[in-house]
């Protein structure tokens, strides 16, 4: 790596941290208005599944890897962490129990 | 030639063009983002059954959460400094950044035992609160408990590679896996702040 390259790699890291700082502002504000739950809750987990993408892509430095980290690491777990949510209905089944 | 190396089905030797110490750390990290997941479902699957799950977060802890929010994050800046100091030879400067990311996770862990406290004071337990709704901190206090354990351990690996790579027993590597835990803790918290902090405002 030369030093016009470091230097450069530093001003994105900079750059990344704002953005983090940023969304973490706007979800903060998020959670000052009064939304509706599943309107707070879908741009929530947008937000932070963007800020976890910049922090695995830059900060964990995996663009800058080789694809093939990419493709074994992260679909798989992406959807064994999906596939939990067939747990949900089971949820919601209880709360209609006592009707 | 270059191509016989980096081509799609000559990964034999090294599959990933990493070493194995470092494929080690994703794959722990790939478990351990399993783990929180189960963990951050089993908390929400409760959270959907107890119509009266409460919502105890007022301005002032959202506020608390928000700086613990900084701290973390700032602190994953200074580990990029940290590796990027390491991986160009420049051994102080990189323990100085170490050392600069030790002292954010000490400030959130010391800010968040804070707010464990006030919690505690008022009667918040893991096993009891004043809303009727036991869960509520039983899995608050698994989650943060167990985020806040990852940032402790993380505190004591970063203060053991400072203490390495400063006298030269450690590699520049070392400092780059060392990042991709701390960057993986502060990553879960990016989903632990939405989840149960600003989902649960009193406001």
């Amino acid at each position: 790596m030369t030093d016009k390259g470091a230097h450069d790699h530093n001003k994105l890291y900079l750059i990344v941290w704002f953005i983090l700082l940023a969304l973490t502002i706007i979800e903060v504000y998020l959670a000052y208005m009064t939304l509706p739950v599943t309107v707070m809750l879908v741009t929530l987990l947008f937000l932070s599944f963007l800020k976890a993408g910049l922090i695995v892509a830059y900060f964990m430095h995996l663009r800058f890897e080789k694809p093939s980290l990419f493709w074994t690491l992260i679909p798989a777990t992406l959807i064994c962490i999906a596939l939990l949510s067939g747990f949900f209905p089971d949820s919601m089944r209880i709360l209609s129990l006592g009707q | 030639m270059a191509n016989d190396h980096w081509g799609a089905w000559s990964g034999g030797g090294s599959p990933f063009a990493i070493g194995s110490k470092k494929l080690g750390m994703w794959l722990f990290i790939l478990s351990d983002s399993l783990t929180f997941s189960v963990m951050l479902f089993a908390y929400s699957y409760l959270r959907i059954a107890n119509p009266d799950w409460p919502t105890p977060f007022n301005s002032h802890s959202i506020i608390f959460a928000s700086v613990m929010t900084f701290c973390l994050l700032s602190s994953s800046l200074t580990m990029v400094k940290a590796v990027g100091a390491a991986s160009q030879g420049h051994r102080k400067a990189a323990v100085w950044w170490i050392l600069a990311t030790i002292l954010g996770g000490v400030l959130f862990v010391v800010l968040h035992t804070q707010e464990w406290l006030g919690l505690l004071q008022n009667g918040v337990t893991p096993f009891g609160n004043p809303w009727g709704v036991p869960l509520f901190g039983a899995t608050f206090f698994a989650l943060t408990g167990l985020h806040m354990t990852h940032v402790t351990l993380g505190i004591v690996y970063l203060a053991v590679i400072a203490w390495g790579f400063g006298n030269g027993r450690f590699k520049a590597e070392d400092v780059e896996i060392s990042g991709l835990y701390w960057h993986f803790v502060d990553l879960v918290w990016m989903f632990i702040l939405p989840l149960v902090y600003l989902m649960s405002t009193e406001i």
